[in-house]
């Protein structure tokens, strides 16, 4: 009459205990445990546990909440937001641009401003809950004829699904010499990753990437047939890297 | 009750599992500062009719996650640098199994405490909490299997060696 041990697994058993066992089945495990004073004698061990566990948190529930945690005013973070980080390098950089001017040939400082540049627009932007971008992705081709006609050029926005990566969309932006495009795309978790784009390469047609810490936001950036681009993120320098060189080869078929 | 106020109302049970998994008052207020600091600024990707729990509490474990491994490379970057913890204040409950659990909990893996608690605190269903930490569900299984065993072990443990001390 007492079922085979084999007929009830563990998976039951903590189901059971869960109430997430189905009906028909609780007889079935009732009995075995009936059978098996050891293994009624663990599972009352295992519901004296979540007991305990509500005995020792649910005071919690009751904590007022503080009144700063009830509104979207992103103000109330005293930490360091990476608006803050980029724009005190800006201050860093630009005292060290001062510092260094001498030494520093056109074209590389160039380079390195606007990798800072990216870095800049990348914080600024990427944070923005309602509007992240001036035309969505649904609009993905207007949104980069629009772009390759202001900026002079014939951009592409590469599709990064395969990396995860969604397109969100773009939006045009003031550069150092002329306007500027700039794609985002978020994983999702929502971790964004921008692609700043400008048309003024000057007389470099190619370099190899270049990485630049700004802050918490990671640049690679490189020059590509006459267009620069830089790929800014918070993600680590490896996921960076990965998703420039997928950019790179999607952009060079 | 509009969206906003939605996230208001998941922020006690996320204050106490924040509570439950780090064991400590000020590492939990600071892994719901951030979570909440993360959900705001992202609210506008929630999904509308999606669950806003499983969102935030999603939100939660990667925050948890990424807190659990820049404190790992702190530890090994700079090993002076020791790190101030404030223990839970004592449940009011002074009973022994109280104390004896919390200590357990401790002793568990991060993976296998997260596992117990979202099952066994917030109550999630084997789904939802596989959903949460992104996992197949017999991997949350296995995990919950072995973290509710650890824990039965630890505090039988404890007992007895409060026992023997007793003896002796």
């Amino acid at each position: 009459m007492s079922p085979s041990k084999l007929s009830v697994s563990e998976i039951d058993l903590h189901a059971y205990l869960d109430g997430r066992l189905a009906e028909e089945r609780r007889g079935e495990v009732e009995a075995f445990l009936t059978a098996n004073p050891q293994e009624q004698e663990r599972l009352r061990a295992y519901q004296e546990q979540n007991q305990t566990l509500h005995a020792l948190f649910d005071s919690v529930l009751a904590e007022p909440i503080p009144p700063k945690w009830r509104t979207p005013d992103r103000r109330w973070s005293w930490r360091l937001g990476p608006v803050a980080a980029a724009l005190a390098w800006i201050v860093v950089g630009g005292a060290l641009g001062w510092l260094l001017r001498g030494e520093q040939a056109g074209n590389s400082g160039k380079n390195v401003d606007f990798a800072r540049r990216a870095a800049i627009a990348h914080a600024v932007y990427s944070p923005e809950v309602r509007h992240p971008v001036e035309v969505t992705a649904e609009q993905e081709e207007h949104l980069v004829r629009w772009l390759s006609k202001r900026l002079g050029g014939d951009l592409k926005a590469p599709h990064l699904m395969d990396l995860g990566y969604e397109l969100v969309g773009g939006r045009l932006l003031p550069g150092e010499q002329g306007p500027v495009a700039q794609f985002m795309y978020q994983d999702k978790n929502g971790q964004r990753l921008t692609l700043y784009i400008k048309t003024d390469a000057g007389a470099e047609r190619e370099t190899a990437f270049r990485f630049s810490q700004e802050g918490s936001v990671g640049v690679f950036y490189w020059i590509d047939r006459r267009l620069s681009y830089a790929l800014s993120g918070e993600a680590k320098k490896e996921e960076l890297l990965k998703v420039a060189n997928a950019v790179y080869r999607k952009l060079n078929p | 009750m509009n969206d906003t106020e939605g996230i208001v109302a998941h922020i006690p049970p996320l204050r106490r599992y924040a509570r439950a998994l780090t064991g400590d008052h000020s590492a939990a207020e600071d892994l719901v500062q951030d979570t909440l600091e993360r959900a705001w600024r992202r609210f506008g990707l929630w999904r509308r009719g999606s669950d806003l729990r499983a969102w935030l509490f999603t939100i939660m474990h990667n925050v948890f996650v990424n807190q659990v491994k820049s404190a790992q490379n702190r530890r090994k970057q700079d090993a002076d640098s020791a790190e101030i913890k404030s223990p839970v204040a004592p449940p009011p409950e002074d009973r022994l199994d109280l104390r004896d659990l919390n200590k357990a909990l401790r002793r568990l893996s991060d993976e296998q405490r997260e596992v117990v608690l979202l099952i066994g605190l917030e109550q999630m269903s084997y789904d939802e909490a596989a959903k949460i930490l992104g996992l197949p569900v017999g991997t949350v299984m296995s995990r919950l299997s072995r973290g509710r065993e650890q824990l039965r072990l630890l505090m039988n443990r404890g007992g007895a060696t409060t026992q023997l001390k007793v003896v002796k």
